[in-house]
């Protein structure tokens, strides 16, 4: 008895010591025995989605080179604006990686990427695919990270609506399907359309405009002055193969300034 | 002596890596996530000390939590079970049965036998495994119908491994 009570306070001393911010222990999936073990396994399920995987690299490329076009198009007409500001310019770099491990079944999702601190990652950085958001690293080792997915009870991501300029928080909330999230925090007299998209807002550690979802439901009403919304994520995470990891050069400004008003107020 | 230490070793090699392989991808949703890697633990010797026995839980537990991100949830979870199995040790198995390194497998101990001790074994892992990922009590239906998916979820694997390793073995040539 005397054995049990010991072991059984350590394991929950682990679970109550480990948040996703300052996760210290060695025990975890970038570590190299079980990031190698994990990229193994996914070099084999990887021939069974190779169709799929081609298909969506096609598409991409076809939504770049249009987005080359327009770009190309924009210079020679004098009359076009940049909304876009230059010094916003190569702000953002991107790296690609590989998904190693990928889970969506647990109430907890984490990724684990095939490229790590040797790679320039670090804590804290944005992950997305083409299609929209995945989540955050939260821990590196020298050849892989782990990524605390959107699907994650602690995730959360500042976004905007299409239509209007308001701001909101995208979390899974309660949900148990990976197919949908929810948009928090949205003020009640705005309208909103069902089918409406959903972008990224540029505050958190993505750059602004990168689609996340369709609102698929409306009308949750959380609180008095607050709206919920059910959307439909634009992220497939059942089906995650390629991801690019978001390096914001900007990042150590802007966290310094915004210490900086943290300590007056 | 030496080939039950063999035995357990290659078991616990592949049941670790069928957990983290192959069931990690399987589920309903979060509502129901298989965890047959507790077989492990169910087919221990019988005669194991209770140091060892608690030892080698911890231990297992911490290997999956490696794999799953969950540092401390089936540490914990397979404390518990190892302190079920002491306990129900003791009630159900004779004394000199007790003090034998025998495995406790389907063949050696019999259908009824094995299906009650994985049945309730696996009921008090998934319990603990939800009550300490979420450690609060609010929203309980879900959680217990998650919990009592997930256990049958769990013990039809179990019973599906189990007999695919099953050899018809006499029980008294073991003395």
């Amino acid at each position: 008895m005397f054995w049990f009570i010991l072991f059984f306070t350590v394991s929950i001393i682990l679970v109550l010591g480990n948040n996703s911010y300052q996760r210290a222990y060695f025990v975890n999936s970038s570590n190299t025995v079980i990031g190698s073990f994990y990229k193994e396994v996914n070099a084999w399920k990887g021939y069974l989605s190779l169709n799929e995987t081609n298909e969506k690299l096609a598409q991409e490329n076809v939504l770049l080179r249009q987005q080359i076009q327009n770009l190309l198009q924009a210079d020679t007409s004098a009359d076009t604006v940049h909304i876009v500001d230059s010094i916003e310019q190569g702000r953002y770099s991107f790296i690609v990686a590989g998904v190693a491990n990928n889970s969506i079944h647990l109430k907890n999702n984490y990724l684990t990427l095939d490229k790590g601190a040797q790679d320039g990652i670090e804590k804290g950085m944005g992950v997305i695919t083409s299609n929209g958001v995945v989540g955050f690293v939260v821990q590196t080792s020298k050849h892989f990270s782990t990524v605390q997915s959107l699907l994650h009870p602690d995730t959360k991501i500042s976004v905007t609506l299409d239509s209007s300029e308001v701001f909101g928080s995208l979390v899974w909330g309660r949900n148990i399907d990976p197919r949908f999230g929810m948009v928090r925090d949205i003020p009640n007299h705005v309208q909103v359309k069902k089918g409406e998209k959903v972008y990224t807002s540029g505050y958190s550690l993505f750059p602004a405009g990168i689609q996340v979802g369709e609102i698929e439901e409306t009308g949750i009403t959380s609180g008095e002055s607050f709206l919920d919304l059910k959307i439909r994520l634009s992220t497939n995470f059942s089906n995650l193969h390629h991801v690019y990891i978001v390096k914001d050069l900007m990042v150590n400004e802007k966290q310094a300034l915004e210490e900086l008003t943290e300590n007056n107020g | 002596m030496g080939k039950v230490i063999l035995y357990n070793i290659i078991r616990f090699v592949i049941l670790i890596v069928l957990q983290a392989a192959l069931f990690k991808n399987m589920g309903y949703y979060n509502l129901a996530t298989p965890f047959p890697y507790i077989l492990f633990i169910f087919l221990l010797p019988v005669g194991l000390p209770n140091l060892l026995l608690f030892l080698i839980c911890f231990l297992t537990g911490l290997t999956l939590d490696a794999f799953y991100d969950s540092i401390g949830v089936h540490a914990a979870a397979c404390v518990v079970l190892g302190l079920f199995r002491i306990s129900f040790m003791r009630v159900t198995i004779e004394v000199d049965m007790q003090n034998s390194f025998i495995t406790p497998s389907l063949s050696e101990m019999g259908i009824k036998w094995f299906l009650t001790y994985i049945s309730i074994g696996t009921l008090v892992h998934q319990i603990t495994v939800s009550f300490v990922e979420i450690f609060s009590f609010t929203n309980i239906l879900y959680t217990l119908a998650g919990t009592i998916m997930s256990s049958i979820f769990t013990i039809l694997l179990i019973l599906l491994l189990s007999l695919l390793i099953y050899r018809k073995k006499s029980r008294v040539s073991n003395f």
